[in-house]
């Protein structure tokens, strides 16, 4: 086989336009798994309904999906408190998180799954925005801007939220939750609290990831969970919890699934991560950037 | 109750269950029969590891369709080479075999660390084994792949009358190791795990042997139930074959049922995959799915130990006395994990 | 005679944090070690060290003439060294009797004694009565006080037969009389030969059963001799009033 030079190149160069968009993917599990510790294997199913929210208000009202996904940041954010309210006082109250509440995000992403496909069946819907058709050429570099815009804005959200983490004090009390509940508890804040802000924070991403997704690619209910392997292998490469370490993850997963598609056809990337993610398990479970 | 007496009551009550359903003279018994003993199994093998361990696998489509493929992949190799064909049982070794095998690879590669990441990696074994089967054409890849299976076989007659008999052998068998383990060291190990791993190393348990193991048995229940599979179907679809349907029903029925004995895994495997077969009659099989993610949210919310647990609570014993635990060592032989294929012991860490 | 646990220059870092550098500490078997220092000193860090909870990064630990730096902890309990927890870890879903049998089924056994089922039976019975406990014997560990909690991580550190016992902070809490059965226990144990390493706070007790006193603090050994003159040395003074 001989690899071209600008075949190489625009592997790369997708690679990397993809690994924004896993990044967005990802940073709520980031939030999730890698902070608060909670094991939110149904978050890709709460992308797959932000993509279905950004389908619907699309045909219906013409919307563009970013703008839906952003009306809708309060809505996902109310249902992220709502899921971990009941998490915490079913489970992780009990201390039954580890088998029990496992089972409870998988219900939730089963439930999620089945009422999509109940719902709007199992064809691939798909959204129109004036940015998905065009590709920018520069040079032998092909730049098609339905990877472009979702890299950008999930790069610039991913900003936020690092600003939101390490300048503020909800931010900071995240942070702290994690290591040291008595401390904040004597800083009179309720640690629950703190963690009920950050899964909704968490789930709130959920709703750009899933807009993200729905311009990149036409979706369907079970195209989630190819994710579920991506994601954890991005949040454990990228050091769990750690946004600018998930960024490096997601791109460098990005780029060998898009040489992988290249080069031995697309049928083969979902196997990528998972071979990534058992590596990293079995060799470095700190991850590339280990805390 | 010791082993062989337990295995004689079990035999007898699957001959009377046989017999029924021949009695009452409908095929349909035996084609909606084998899917609920199927599920007996799985259900039964999710819960060694998950009931008895507190190590949660979400990889039971994968364990299952790697005994499933396995046959397809022989199937094709026997027609191919017009050699005779594998009998069933034969095959259901190998599928064992195979299963545990990778649920010992998978364990040996995940299981050091917080139960938390052997979770996610057994999730996303099943997407990685599907692609591994989509992309390989000898089983059919993507387009699935078809079994021709004979019309009868010599004594029982009925071809899925067979099947189903084998598969209700198998649950006896699965529940009896299951049980075997519940009442042995290897049980006892197995439940300081759950309850407190820094504790059970202190006290000499050896976590990550006893780990692989029930990883490995688990495992290998799951492929031997899968491993009959392409002939009951006789058409083999990746798509369904890796469904969520399988990781969601083991776990729901055994959570349903209670998972502490061997007990609850069967009421909830009969009980969900009763309703669900008459269900699927009448209403479509995607609420019939919604409606067992439903029961699993409810249960593990409301009734956490389960059908078994609401019972005890009900009868006001403690949960031990009702189904009469005994203590280890008085009666209880040795757990032999070499009696099931595929078993390996772990490596002595 | 060779002691019977060896640590050597160990280190243990958590991050850029130190929590233990460069200790040196051997035990002669039969002894009555006293091992104490302020809160975070890094006590319950070295013997999750010496019992195999965690790695060290640096130095060495000898047990009975053998190496163990890089065994598990189950093969460390195997050799004849356990611990109790500072926070009791009961297993949950298990009798007390259950709890105590595990160590025998699983650390006594694998040492090839093997026991009948009525031996092991009785020898749980034995050990829960030696601290107290034969009432509960069928109960779980839910229905038991804290006092009674810390009383079952004893019995069932001691019921793994160790050459050396570590009890964790196991009288925190205690009146004053069932600091003295627990303390009883223990030189009863010593008596029978079983090394004992002894970190507590109450330094009443402390002083009665150490034959020899560690200080600990900041990660770093500062004192280690007989308990009177330790405790009148001017740096484990200034550790102590320094709090």
């Amino acid at each position: 086989m001989i690899f071209s030079f600008d075949l190489i190149i625009n592997a790369i160069v997708s690679g990397i336009l993809i690994g924004g968009f896993y990044a967005a993917v990802t940073c709520g599990v980031s939030l999730a798994f890698g902070i608060l510790d909670i094991v939110n294997i149904a978050h890709p199913a709460f992308i797959i309904l932000g993509s279905y929210v950004a389908y619907i208000a699309n045909v219906d009202l013409g919307l563009d999906p970013v703008v839906t996904a952003i009306i809708m940041l309060p809505a996902f954010y109310a249902l992220g408190v709502a899921i971990y309210q009941i998490y915490y006082v079913s489970f992780e109250r009990r201390g039954q998180e580890s088998l029990r509440g496992l089972a409870f995000f998988f219900g939730l992403l089963f439930i999620t799954e089945v009422t999509l496909v109940l719902t709007f069946g199992v064809d691939y819907r798909y959204v129109n925005a004036s940015y998905i058709g065009p590709t920018w050429h520069l040079g032998d570099v092909d730049m098609p801007l339905r990877l472009f815009v979702p890299c950008v804005i999930s790069l610039a959200l991913i900003a936020v939220l690092q600003l939101l983490l390490t300048r503020t004090f909800i931010g900071r009390a995240i942070m702290a939750v994690a290591q040291d509940q008595l401390a904040l508890r004597l800083m009179a804040v309720d640690p629950i609290r703190i963690k009920r802000i950050a899964f909704g924070i968490s789930i709130a991403t959920a709703s750009l990831a899933g807009a993200f997704l729905i311009i990149i690619q036409p979706v369907e209910p079970s195209v989630g969970r190819e994710y579920i392997g991506r994601v954890f292998a991005i949040c454990v490469l990228g050091g769990m919890g750690s946004l600018p370490g998930t960024i490096i993850a997601a791109i460098l997963i990005g780029i060998v699934e898009s040489f992988t598609s290249t080069f031995y056809g697309p049928s083969w990337a979902p196997a990528v991560s998972f071979g990534f993610l058992l590596l990293t398990l079995a060799v470095r479970p700190a991850g590339l950037l280990g805390r | 109750m010791r082993t062989p007496i337990f295995l004689l009551i079990s035999l007898l009550i699957a001959a009377a269950v046989f017999g029924a359903a021949i009695a009452a003279g409908n095929d349909y018994i035996f084609f909606a029969g084998y899917v609920v003993m199927q599920y007996v199994v799985l259900a039964t093998a999710w819960n060694i590891l998950g009931g008895y361990c507190g190590y949660v696998n979400f990889g039971t489509a994968a364990f299952f369709a790697l005994g499933a493929y396995s046959t397809v992949a022989i199937y094709k190799y026997t027609t191919n080479n017009d050699t005779f064909p594998i009998p069933i049982p034969v095959l259901m070794l190998i599928g064992g075999v195979v299963s545990g095998i990778v649920g010992f690879g998978m364990g040996y590669l995940t299981l050091r660390l917080r139960g938390a990441f052997f979770a996610i990696a057994t999730l996303a074994l099943a997407v990685v084994l599907e692609t591994l089967v989509v992309n390989w054409e000898y089983v059919g890849g993507s387009r699935g792949a078809y079994i021709l299976r004979p019309e009868t076989v010599p004594i029982v007659g009925n071809y899925v009358r067979y099947l189903f008999l084998i598969m209700l052998l198998l649950a006896v068998a699965a529940l009896t190791v299951a049980r075997l383990i519940e009442h042995s060291r290897l049980g006892y190990g197995l439940a300081t795990i759950r309850d407190d791993e820094l504790a059970a190393e202190a006290s000499g348990v050896p976590t990550l042997r006893l780990k692989l193991i029930a990883t490995t048995i688990s495992g290998a229940l799951m492929g031997m139930a899968g491993a009959p599979f392409p002939y009951y179907i006789s058409y083999l679809q990746p798509d369904s074959t890796f469904g969520f349907d399988y990781a969601v029903n083991s776990i729901a029925m055994a959570l349903i049922g209670g998972t502490t004995n061997w007990i609850g895994p069967l009421i909830g495997a009969v009980v969900l995959g009763t309703l669900q077969q008459i269900a699927t009659v009448t209403i479509s099989s995607a609420v019939n799915l919604l409606i067992v993610g439903l029961l699993l949210v409810f249960f593990v919310i409301v009734a956490p130990n389960g059908i078994l647990g609401l019972v005890h609570k009900y009868l006001r014993r403690k949960p031990d006395d009702f189904v009469g635990r005994r203590r280890i060592g008085i009666d209880a032989p040795e757990a032999a994990p070499q009696s099931v294929p595929g078993t390996a012991p772990g490596p002595s860490l | 005679m060779s002691d019977l646990l060896a640590v050597d220059n160990l280190g243990k870092r958590f991050g850029g944090f130190v929590a233990l550098e460069d200790i040196s500490l051997s035990i002669a078997a039969g002894e009555r070690l006293g091992l104490i220092g302020p809160n975070g000193s890094g006590k319950s860090t070295l013997v999750n060290c010496i019992c195999g909870t965690l790695r060290n990064e640096r130095g060495s630990v000898r047990f009975a003439g053998q190496a163990i730096d890089r065994l598990a902890a189950h093969q460390r309990t195997h050799l004849g060294l356990a611990r109790s927890f500072q926070l009791p870890r009961p297993f949950v879903s298990l009798t007390l009797l259950d709890n105590i049998r595990i160590p025998l089924l699983y650390t006594v056994e694998a040492r090839g004694t093997r026991h009948s089922a009525q031996s092991v039976v009785a020898r749980s019975e034995q050990l829960l009565s030696e601290v107290g406990l034969q009432d509960k014997a069928h109960k779980l560990p839910r229905d038991l006080t804290q006092v009674e909690m810390r009383k079952l991580e004893l019995a069932r550190a001691m019921a793994a037969e160790p050459k050396l016992l570590i009890a964790d902070e196991s009288m925190a809490g205690l009146t004053h009389s069932e600091v003295e059965d627990i303390l009883t226990l223990l030189v009863r144990l010593n008596e029978q030969g079983v090394s004992i390493i002894l970190i507590e706070h109450i330094m009443r007790a402390v002083m009665s059963f150490s034959r020899r006193l560690v200080v600990l603090v900041s990660g770093r050994k500062i004192a280690d001799g007989e308990p009177n003159e330790v405790m009148r040395d001017p740096e484990v003074e200034r550790a102590y009033l320094g709090q």
